[in-house]
């Protein structure tokens, strides 16, 4: 029988979509044995209890100085900062991209703008917006935007492209104006693909919130990152990395989760 | 004057002219079935009836108004597929085709009620009653089909357009469809257009067969020409015209 025919029973599945997990904790664990070994005072690769340890910590006491719980007012700073780039980015790329894709004037004028724009690497604009907005939130959810929002444009824009043409038609032979059909016919379709949008955007935010805040912040979960590297403090980045993982990967589950019960019209197209 | 008049037609595409001379006169009430192999502008003319495009040369008028310049609620139109909007239910197609002409594109209060009993009326009377609240990707073909023949006429169009509307539908679903169509003509007795690529269907349905050809064909340059109207048929009484003898005539009753 051909592999591409052969199917994981559920017991199997479980246990092939756990084994990259626990290869890749099993090579981190022999890894630190091995330099424990040849030297306990190593601060590279630390053994998994005492990251386990200083995880606890970091989730439960305060700062020496201030008695703050530095880890949760991180968190909060960079949700903050996430939350109203990709909000931003979100509300963009839906006006924009049914206006792209509805308006031909507005196509003409906006895509080709739009297609230059998101060949920029957002980072090389980040000194311009420090030196701009300053050094502030402002400059952070500015990076984020101008990250991710081009690319939505264009996602949304192609969607809302290619709605059939069949459908636009026969709102037009019902009396819908150009307004009721973006907002009635269009946009009600292209919902569900921007969630899709916005999962697939999460992972770049991610990565420009915490390149702006390893460069100029005060707080926040990439700042922390980025200020205790200076102590080889390898315990409080792989508890912070992990942190950020499942940060995003339970956005990315409850957006999937929104989309599937907000949208029972989509069936299996999701 | 006829209700719908389409008068010398040109219409083409870039330097590839698809129509030329076209002419038709279709009274209040008529099936007009359009046949013709593929590429013979068929669909182009539906499109220029839906004015969907303007015709280059000529004009199409329905009930004596100015030509449109886009489509209206005066023209109800059936494509092959994505004729009814797969993010609203049942009852929500139907309200639609009601509320999208409405500022909002939606009605409210004691409108939408009244709106929601003709709808569930409706939804009723084509045999889709029970599945009011479902999706059309629930739908067979057939159904969907009727969904979107039954949106379009609650618009309460002048003309009706359908565009291969039972094309994907297999055989058994296609004469059930055929009765359908029939019965609702017969009730609201529209001016009904029919692009079909089944010559028997066209027959079967309309009062009139157009067959759209090229009358001028250049083997070395197909493309030099574009079609007209080549026969225009009297498809009633089953395609046998003058069968039905107008006049009081003695000598064949007492031969």
């Amino acid at each position: 029988m051909r592999v591409i025919n052969r199917h994981p029973g559920p017991a199997l599945r479980l246990a092939l979509v756990l084994a990259p997990f626990a290869a890749l904790l099993l090579a981190y664990w022999i890894a630190s044995e091995l330099r424990l070994a040849a030297n306990p005072a190593d601060k590279l690769l630390p053994a998994p209890e005492s990251v386990i340890d200083t995880a606890v910590a970091l989730f439960t006491e305060g700062d020496r100085r201030t008695g703050r719980i530095l880890l949760w007012h991180d968190t909060w700073a960079s949700l903050v900062r996430l939350v109203s780039g990709v909000g931003i980015a979100t509300a963009l790329a839906l006006g924009a991209g049914l206006a792209i894709g509805l308006v031909p004037h507005l196509r003409a004028m906006l895509a080709g703008f739009v297609g230059v724009v998101s060949m920029v690497p957002p980072l090389a604009l980040l000194p311009i917006l420090f030196i701009a907005v300053g050094l502030g939130e402002a400059s952070k959810i500015t990076l984020i935007v101008i990250g991710i929002a081009p690319v939505m444009i264009r996602d949304l824009s192609q969607r809302v492209l290619e709605l059939p043409r069949e459908q636009i038609v026969k709102a037009q032979t019902l009396g819908a104006s150009s307004l009721v059909i973006a907002l009635r016919v269009a946009l009600p379709q292209v919902l569900p693909r921007l969630i899709g949008a916005v999962r697939l955007a999460l992972g770049p935010a991610w990565l420009f919130l915490i390149a702006a805040e390893a460069i100029a912040a005060d707080q926040g979960l990439g700042y922390r990152i980025f200020l205790v590297r200076r102590y080889l403090a390898m315990d409080v980045i792989l508890t912070y990395v992990a942190w950020i993982t499942l940060l995003a990967f339970a956005m990315d589950a409850g957006l999937r989760a929104l989309s599937r019960r907000a949208f029972p019209w989509m069936e299996a197209g999701l | 004057m006829s209700f719908v008049v389409a008068h010398d037609i040109f219409h083409g595409y870039g330097r590839r002219p698809i129509l030329e001379r076209v002419n038709l006169s279709v009274e209040k009430g008529e099936f007009v079935s359009i046949v013709g192999a593929s590429g013979c502008g068929k669909s182009t003319f539906l499109r220029l009836l839906l004015a969907e495009e303007r015709p280059e040369r000529g004009v199409i008028s329905i009930g004596g108004a100015a030509p449109a310049r886009e489509p209206d609620r005066a023209r109800g139109v059936v494509f092959q597929r994505y004729s009814v909007f797969p993010h609203l239910t049942l009852e929500g197609n139907l309200l639609a085709a009601e509320g999208l002409g409405t500022r909002m594109g939606r009605l409210y209060g004691a409108a939408r009620r009244a709106a929601r009993e003709r709808a569930r009326a409706t939804l009723g009377r084509i045999g889709l009653g029970h599945v009011a609240t479902a999706y059309p990707a629930t739908l067979s073909g057939g159904q969907q089909q009727r969904l979107a023949i039954a949106q379009a006429l609650t618009a309460k169009p002048r003309i009706l357009l359908l565009d291969e509307p039972f094309g994907a539908l297999d055989p058994g679903t296609r004469t059930a469809m055929h009765d359908f169509l029939q019965e609702l003509r017969a009730e609201t007795g529209m001016t009904v257009f029919m692009v079909t690529h089944d010559l028997a269907e066209g027959f079967k349905l309309g009062d009139r067969v157009v067959v759209f050809d090229k009358p001028r064909w250049d083997p070395q340059f197909p493309d030099a020409y574009g079609a007209t109207i080549t026969y225009d048929f009297d498809a009633r009484d089953g395609g046998i015209p003058f069968q039905t003898l107008k006049e009081d005539t003695r000598v064949l009753q007492s031969a």
